[in-house]
């Protein structure tokens, strides 16, 4: 079943410069890259040609080194940022067309947003800083302080209420920048590289947590990051950027598996297959479980990983897969062993220079 | 006669030149009298002597070309003819100024030091919360009234406190505005700079010729234009400065700028407005003793007295108390400062 798309973002351009309609002219007619328009016209290219559906209830993960243009991209979604060319369709209206009214009431209502630097108040205590929403919205202290210890409670963060930013370390901080996001109740919330400044064990932690509050809420959350693992682990639907261009967007497995440009083929060629691949993207489909030899049953939503935890590392095993009750298909352990070889680093790939 | 003449023939001005000759009775140079003297032209100068052509060296060539002091006699001509229309706008404007001095003076000087050092120091504990601070400032406060400085003490504290708190009251929605518009920026620092670098003194002549010098409000305009910069420089910078991230945190929240402003630029600016407070406070004391040239009352009086009369004592004992004072104020703010920063430690 496929989720509806609550936010549109179409032919979406940026170009930053003096007098960026022009430069954009130049692209479109003598058909630039970034380097030609920097140098003949002097603009920089931030986007060029987005289009991406953010899917209602799923987590969309937009990922790109520094530079990419992934930052500047999520930015456009609240109007942060104001794009040279494009639509940006949102609940069946342009975002781009809003009066500042509008604009003010969706970024108060439907929109939260949470930063790579916390962007904490350091005056406000930690409760206050999470009713900020509610506090702007000029919903009354008695009832905001409440709300905001329910989502700092819900985040691990009990009895911190009274404490300022400044007591805590940066992963409680970001702790209370996602309770911020939540006691907004918004049903988007735009999350920029907000793990990005956390040292490892605590973004693992912290994407757990995520994950974990994702499946009680379902909120559409566009996520940006530059991690691979990060994007791979959360993501419903990625987003590849590069030099401000879409260069591959699919459902995370499928651009493991089927990686469309040298650019990516590089990034994966790290990456632990068995923990993003799920079983229904290698079993085989088939109803002719005659004669097989089966070792037991699996779900198709299980990753890898899990699977050979369960066959104990014997190749020679073969499993039901189920979809709930149903049977979906046979997973051949020999099958699972031959997709994780990793799609060979390309040859003029950014590594190999 | 004088070596720009040739150039006046060159340039067909010699009938213009000549009609100015006959008004002009001005000063004869030495040289010149020396020359009528001796019956004889001065001797042509030679090239190492060629003066440079100043309005008065032009002035000797050319009788109809105005002296050096025309243009003094013409501004102070100019501020005079204004003058009658700026003091009618003025006067009234600044009335409330005159009005809060003379309160401030009258309450300082009539509440009974019993009252007035208790109160005194509550104020400073308040706004300090140092126990050590509010020891030394009881024991200064003592002290004055115990050489008997303690009126003229309390006569500079009341200027400074009016003229500060004006300052505040103005200065900050300045800054504020400056901090908002480049534009607005771009053309009031100059004044500022202006104001900081004009010697003191000069605040105070055309001032004298707008208000009569026993008005209260003369020298309180004096010290406010004088001590007003740093809160509005301050305000203005430490807006400026509000981390751009907590900025765009607060728009992705959908604050209004009415919002944005006092829950998060002017809270996170404090720091930086309360170091424009200390400073502002710090020049309304400097002020305040020159000031005293024109009737301010306080310390400064007896400091004028002690270079009048020579009065080698007075002069000392008063420089050292205006000292006392301005440990007293800078403390106390410095502390209140420090207890805001404290706050928003990153």
């Amino acid at each position: 079943m496929e989720a509806p798309t609550k936010i549109e973002i179409r032919n979406l351009y940026k170009i930053f410069g003096p007098d960026p309609r022009r430069a954009l002219e130049a692209l479109r007619n003598e058909g630039l890259g970034k380097p030609e328009l920097l140098e003949k016209h002097n603009h920089v290219l931030g986007l060029e040609d987005i289009n991406v559906d953010v899917k209602a209830g799923k987590i969309t993960v937009i990922m790109g080194l520094s530079g990419s243009g992934k930052s500047t991209l999520i930015r456009h979604v609240n109007r942060l940022i104001d794009p040279t060319a494009g639509e940006i369709i949102f609940d069946g209206s342009d975002i781009l067309k809003c009066s500042t009214e509008e604009l003010r009431r969706i970024r108060r209502e439907q929109m939260s947003m949470v930063f790579q630097k916390f962007a904490l108040l350091p005056h406000k205590t930690i409760a206050e800083n999470a009713a900020l929403a509610l506090d702007v919205r000029g919903i009354p202290r008695a009832e905001h302080i409440p709300a905001a210890e329910k989502w700092l409670d819900r985040v691990g963060l009990q009895g911190y209420g009274d404490s300022y930013p400044h007591q805590l370390s940066g992963g409680m901080q970001q702790r209370v920048g996602i309770a911020r996001a939540l006691t907004s109740n918004a049903d988007i919330m735009l999350m920029d590289e907000a793990y990005s400044a956390l040292d490892p064990l605590i973004r693992t932690d912290m994407q757990d947590l995520l994950l974990e509050l994702q499946q009680e809420l379902q909120k559409t959350i566009l996520f940006i990051t530059h991690d691979l693992d990060e994007a791979l682990k959360l993501a419903d639907h990625l987003v590849i950027l590069k030099d401000g261009r879409v260069i591959q967007q699919d459902e995370p497995q499928t651009i493991l598996l089927e990686p469309s440009d040298p650019y990516i083929v590089d990034f994966i060629s790290d990456i632990n297959r068995a923990r993003v691949l799920r079983v229904r993207t290698v079993m085989e489909k088939t109803d002719a479980t005659d004669g097989v030899n089966i070792a037991g049953e699996i779900d198709q939503e299980e990753n890898l990983e899990s699977v050979i935890a369960m066959a104990q590392g014997d190749t020679r095993k073969t499993y039901l897969v189920k979809d709930g009750s149903e049977e979906v298909g046979i997973l051949r352990m020999e099958a699972l062993i031959k997709s994780l070889v990793p799609t060979e680093a390309s040859e003029d790939g950014i590594r190999s220079q | 006669m004088s070596t720009y003449e040739s150039v006046f023939s060159i340039l067909g001005l010699e009938a213009w030149c000549e009609s100015g000759t006959k008004e002009s009775s001005g000063p004869v140079s030495m040289a010149d009298l020396l020359a009528q003297n001796a019956g004889t032209d001065v001797p042509p100068p030679s090239i190492w002597e060629l003066p440079f052509p100043s309005m008065d060296t032009l002035h000797e060539a050319c009788g109809a070309f105005p002296q050096s002091r025309a243009l003094t006699k013409g501004i102070e001509n100019g501020f005079l003819s204004i003058k009658d229309g700026l003091s009618f706008v003025l006067d009234p404007l600044t009335q409330p100024l005159s009005w809060f001095l003379e309160a401030a003076l009258w309450l300082f000087e009539t509440t009974p030091w019993w009252l007035m050092i208790p109160v005194l120091l509550v104020v400073v504990l308040l706004v300090s919360r140092s126990v050590k601070l509010v020891v030394f400032v009881a024991a200064s406060l003592l002290m004055f009234a115990f050489i008997d400085y303690y009126s003229f003490a309390a006569q500079t504290l009341a200027v400074i406190f009016v003229c500060a708190a004006l300052c505040v009251v103005l200065g900050v929605p300045i800054g504020i505005a400056m901090s908002r518009s480049d534009r607005l920026q771009a053309g009031v620092i100059p004044i500022l700079d202006m104001l900081q670098t004009l010697p003191a003194f000069v605040y105070l002549i055309p001032l004298i010729f707008l208000f009569s010098v026993t008005e209260p409000k003369l020298y309180g305009i004096a010290i406010i234009l004088y001590a007003i910069v740093p809160v509005v420089r301050l305000t203005d910078l430490g807006i400026r400065l509000v981390d751009r991230d907590v900025i765009e945190a607060a728009d992705a929240f959908g604050m209004t700028d009415h919002q944005k402003l006092w829950k998060v630029q002017v809270p996170l600016a404090l720091p930086n407005i309360m170091a424009g407070v200390n400073q502002t406070i710090m020049m309304s004391l400097s002020m305040v003793v020159i000031a005293s040239l024109v009737s301010a009352p306080g310390l400064g009086v007896l400091v004028l007295r002690g270079i009048r009369n020579l009065e080698l004592g007075v002069g000392l004992v008063s420089g050292l108390g205006i000292v006392v004072l301005a440990v007293i104020l800078d403390r106390t703010t410095k502390l209140a400062l420090a207890r805001i920063s404290a706050g928003q430690d990153r």
